[in-house]
């Protein structure tokens, strides 16, 4: 029956040409993170970046990580997560448990970093799911504070772990009353301790820049692809038309959750990244206050814009670096500018601003002429 | 208009057959707002090739039946069959799958995808190749694609809108938004398209084409097409059976000749006529 | 026992400042239909405007409160006409990321302004604390807890029986058909934010007398919780937001007491997330569906 219809369908040019316009776009972000990845690399390798800069490379690929993961959740799919920070902190602490509990096992740094961030991905995944499953049939602003809700308890209970490993294996307390220690572990004489509880974990930094750019580009794969495969469009139904998706034929919930795992994977996958960067990590790092810095990278670069969150996000790590004086002011600027960038993309008054002020100026010269 | 589907010559379009089973059966069907009933003893076949209306005055019903046959509202009483499969306990997307596809009153696109996104999305639940199949982009995400494109063109070519593929659907004009939401619901291949009010907005001439393509759809999809409109001249121009709702209830059915001449469906509307000429 | 008793009395005496915050809160959401995050940076400017006023200039504690209720109430006006109002039409993302910016833009510019040092706050009331069998009530409490219900009586009058009321009550409903009966949507809208935020400002007196340290993120905490708070009791139901404060309060000093201290928000967190999948209309709310 459906063959009987095939007509006038459009020439190979012009469907290349329908294909090439977001190709085109991705490949373009592919090759700009490549470009500007080689030039940092070898500018570093001639010793010419700032110490300070250089310290800044891994943490801002994992920026960059986190605000195209969120870009997926808040552009993508719609629904705004205040809890972004949760999943990376996950990512962060069950990368560095792996990590340092397989120095012996996996002698390799470079290997041992990939497993670590597997498993941050892994788990930040599950937990991904575990607060997805029932709280995304929640109304936007419910889901909101929820997801601002679970952040801080996924903080309240990490600051309560106590971690070692030794030969036995991994060691873990969960320290509820405030009144255990590391010696509560029982460790043997080669056991390390990994976390200790408020105090954070201790670790060997094995994070390199080139793991974050490889990183960043599988997160633009996975994203990018996405959004340009049935699922992806899917998701993107949802978040248009909730009621026209459904009359569709597509399961609403399936893909918000999709879409929220994904992103909470690859949050885990940077916060992995992150923590081994460091040589002591405290679980308040991952609080509300990165979140909503993830969210302001998300917005400056464009809600649903994957390109413009990694400019943003590298961007707005690197310029209080450079601007010292900017540093007091950082937060202040942001929260004008985030709100600066709400009203001028959502109402039409103001958006129409630029046309009415050029027209007024053009009407004007031309009325000043005899 | 000379992008057009080939219709097929009239005799391949089979008598409707009213003795098969019909693709929609509604029994007894009826839903309560917190003890105000929006509708009541609502019955109605529909055959499997047929083009229906539902006519009737403003806030008679219309729209909350087709909220009912496609589950946005659960009835509260009554049956409905699809293809003679009972339909009880399935949800919207379930009652899409299983053949029931529609429009809106106040048209529902999504915005922000292109023309032909939108139609890919139709189609989502015939294209089978799964999340990581995407990501990775394995052969059967490009041997599904192309073929996906290749149909949402052939369908955007129902009503001639190929040259609209990449546009954003929330920039077209409203009566391309309104052809759009109707390619869209049959890329989901139904067996019934429900259609609210599709000729809103659209000036007689525009209604006229609209009018031939319905027709032709039927034609060539063979499926069957119930739709709400108040432009009498579309109603009593293509449909073949017409259920008059009032007060939520059907007050009268039969052809477009035996409702025209229906004293109570005249009685109905000719109330409003009087309070309009006063 | 005695133990248990004054678990409760500190659980009530922290609710009642929950419930004083979730009144303005509720009202906002209920009328406004928006997740105002900035409600809790409002009662910290409230808190610092007190401060200045009774701590630095000397005035008597009944002119910190006024002076305090009137800058908050010209602060909520101008949030809502400089941020909210041009964003009436825009979708619910959009409000609710510029409220966060707002949030930010009140701490930070606090910070700037009064440093993040924390101030010791003199508490307003000077009354003497109450004993009931055995047990010490506060002043603070006692003065919160009627404050409270004071405030509950008149707001729950005031939505009632006046004509503003009556508007505001409108607009909770269809804004829509508010505009069309000839209510003015945006001056409702605007009225709705300055007794808001004028709570807001008795709130952070309240809040900072009873829980002396005040800092530019004083209010983040208290405020997200009396959204709980109000979620809790039913969004837009004003003795919702109450017995939802109250209720809140007690099951944190509860959960301190005999769980854990360094789980108690936590806790809190995880009464909101099981109410609202589990009762999501809150205690005292209504359902509204989604119209197709």
């Amino acid at each position: 029956m459906r063959q009987n219809r095939k007509v006038a369908a459009p020439s190979l040019a012009e469907r290349l040409g329908g294909i090439k316009k977001t190709t085109r776009t991705d490949f373009l972000t592919y090759l700009g993170v490549t470009i500007v990845f080689l030039v940092m690399l070898s500018l570093q390798g001639q010793g010419m970046l700032t110490n300070s800069l250089s310290g800044q490379l891994v943490p801002i690929c994992c920026y960059i990580v986190m605000a195209v993961s969120l870009n997926l959740v808040v552009g993508v799919s719609g629904e705004l997560s205040l809890g972004h920070a949760g999943f990376m902190s996950v990512g962060a602490f069950t990368g560095v448990i792996a990590a340092q509990s397989l120095q012996t096992a996996i002698p390799a740094a470079g290997l041992r970093l990939l497993a670590a961030i597997l498993v941050g991905v892994v788990f930040a995944a599950a937990a991904g799911v575990i607060i997805g499953v029932p709280v995304l049939r929640l109304r936007g602003d419910y889901l909101a504070i929820v997801t601002l809700a679970f952040g801080e308890i996924i903080k309240e209970l990490i600051n309560c772990l106590i971690v070692g490993w030794d030969e036995r294996g991994l060691h873990i307390l969960f320290n509820i009353k405030g009144t255990m220690s590391v010696n509560d572990l029982g460790l043997s004489e080669n056991g390390i301790a990994i976390i200790k509880g408020a105090q954070g974990a201790t670790i060997t930094r094995i994070s390199s820049f080139p793991a974050g750019y490889l990183l960043i580009m599988v997160t633009l794969i996975v994203v990018l692809n996405l959004m340009r495969s049935r699922s992806g469009r899917a998701i993107m139904a949802v978040r248009d038309n909730r009621i026209a998706a459904e009359a569709t034929g597509i399961s609403v919930m399936k893909y918000k959750l999709m879409a929220f795992v994904v992103s909470a994977a690859l949050a885990g996958g940077a916060g992995a990244l992150y923590g081994l960067n460091f040589s002591t990590l405290v679980s308040s790092k991952f609080d509300f206050n990165t979140s909503i810095l993830v969210l302001v990278f998300v917005v400056l670069g464009g809600i649903g814009n994957i390109w413009g969150s990694v400019i943003s996000a590298a961007v707005l790590t690197v310029l209080p670096e450079l601007l010292r004086e900017f540093d007091t002011y950082r937060m202040l600027v942001y929260a004008i500018v985030l709100i600066l960038v709400m009203l001028v993309t959502n109402n039409e008054w103001l958006r129409q601003l630029p046309e009415r002020v050029r027209a007024r100026l053009a009407e004007r010269k031309g009325g000043e002429r005899p | 208009m000379s992008k057009m589907v080939p219709i097929p010559s009239a005799g391949l379009v089979p008598e409707r057959d009213l003795n098969k089973t019909p693709v929609l059966e509604a029994r007894n069907l009826g839903i309560d707002f917190g003890g105000l009933t929006a509708v009541d003893s609502f019955n109605l076949t529909i055959a499997p090739t047929e083009i229906a209306g539902l006519i009737g005055p403003n806030g008679a019903g219309k729209t909350t039946v087709f909220n009912l046959l496609t589950k946005v509202y659960q009835p509260t009483r009554g049956t409905i069959l699809l293809d003679g499969r009972d339909t009880a306990g399935m949800n919207t997307i379930q009652v899409n799958k299983a053949g029931i596809a529609r429009t809106f009153q106040n048209i529902r696109l999504f915005d922000k995808l292109t023309v032909e996104d939108n139609v890919k999305i139709g189609l989502h639940n015939h294209t089978k190749y799964t999340m990581w199949e995407g990501i990775l982009r394995m052969p059967r995400y490009w041997k599904e694609e192309r073929a996906a494109h290749d149909e949402a063109m052939d369908l955007l070519g129902i009503f001639g809108m190929q040259d609209l593929a990449d546009h954003q659907a929330g920039s077209l004009p409203y009566g391309a938004q309104r052809r759009l939401e109707i390619v869209r619901a049959l890329a989901t291949r139904p067996k019934l398209l429900l259609l609210d009010e599709p000729a809103a907005g659209m000036n007689p001439s525009e209604t006229a084409e609209l009018m031939e393509n319905i027709r032709k759809i039927r034609d060539t999809f063979q499926i069957a097409v119930m739709l709400i409109e108040h432009d009498m001249s579309l109603v009593m121009g293509i449909c073949e059976g017409i259920a008059v709702l009032n007060y939520g209830k059907i007050i009268a059915k039969g052809t477009p000749q035996e409702i025209q001449s229906n004293p109570e469906v005249i009685e109905a509307y000719l109330g409003k006529r009087k309070e309009a000429g006063r | 026992m005695m133990l248990f008793l004054s678990n409760l009395i500190s659980g009530i005496s922290l609710g009642s400042v929950y419930a004083l915050i979730a009144l303005g809160y509720t009202m906002v959401y209920g009328i406004a239909k928006m997740l105002n995050f900035a409600h809790g940076d409002v009662i910290m400017v409230g808190g610092y405007v007190c401060f200045f006023a009774t701590g630095q200039f000397g005035l008597p504690a009944p002119v910190g409160i006024l002076l305090s209720v009137l800058v908050c109430t010209a602060l909520g006006i101008v949030i809502e006409g400089l941020a909210y109002k041009p964003l009436r039409q825009a979708g619910s993302l959009a409000v609710l990321i510029t409220a966060i910016g707002v949030s930010y833009f009140l701490q930070n510019a606090a910070q700037l302004l009064w440093t993040s040092n924390p101030k010791v706050f003199t508490s307003v009331v000077g009354l003497e604390p109450v004993s009931l069998f055995g047990l010490t009530i506060s002043d603070e409490t006692v003065v919160t807890i009627l404050a409270c219900v004071v405030i509950m009586v008149a707001l729950t009058l005031f939505v009632n029986r006046t004509k503003m009321g009556k508007a505001m009550r409108a607009c909770s409903e269809d804004r829509a058909a508010a505009q069309l009966m000839g209510i003015n949507v945006n001056r409702t809208i605007s009225m709705t934010f300055a007794i808001g935020s004028g709570l807001a400002a008795v709130a952070g007196v309240l809040l900072c007398s009873s829980y002396p340290t005040l800092m530019p993120t004083t209010g983040s905490m208290p405020g997200i919780k009396a959204f709980t708070a109000a979620v809790f009791g039913g969004i837009g139901s004003i003795p919702g937001a109450f017995f939802g404060g109250i209720l809140l309060g007690v099951i944190e000093s509860m959960a301190k007491a005999y769980i854990s201290t360094s789980l108690a928000n936590s806790i809190v967190f995880a009464v909101l997330i099981v109410v609202l999948l589990v009762k999501p209309t809150g205690l005292l709310g209504k359902y509204v569906p989604e119209k197709v």
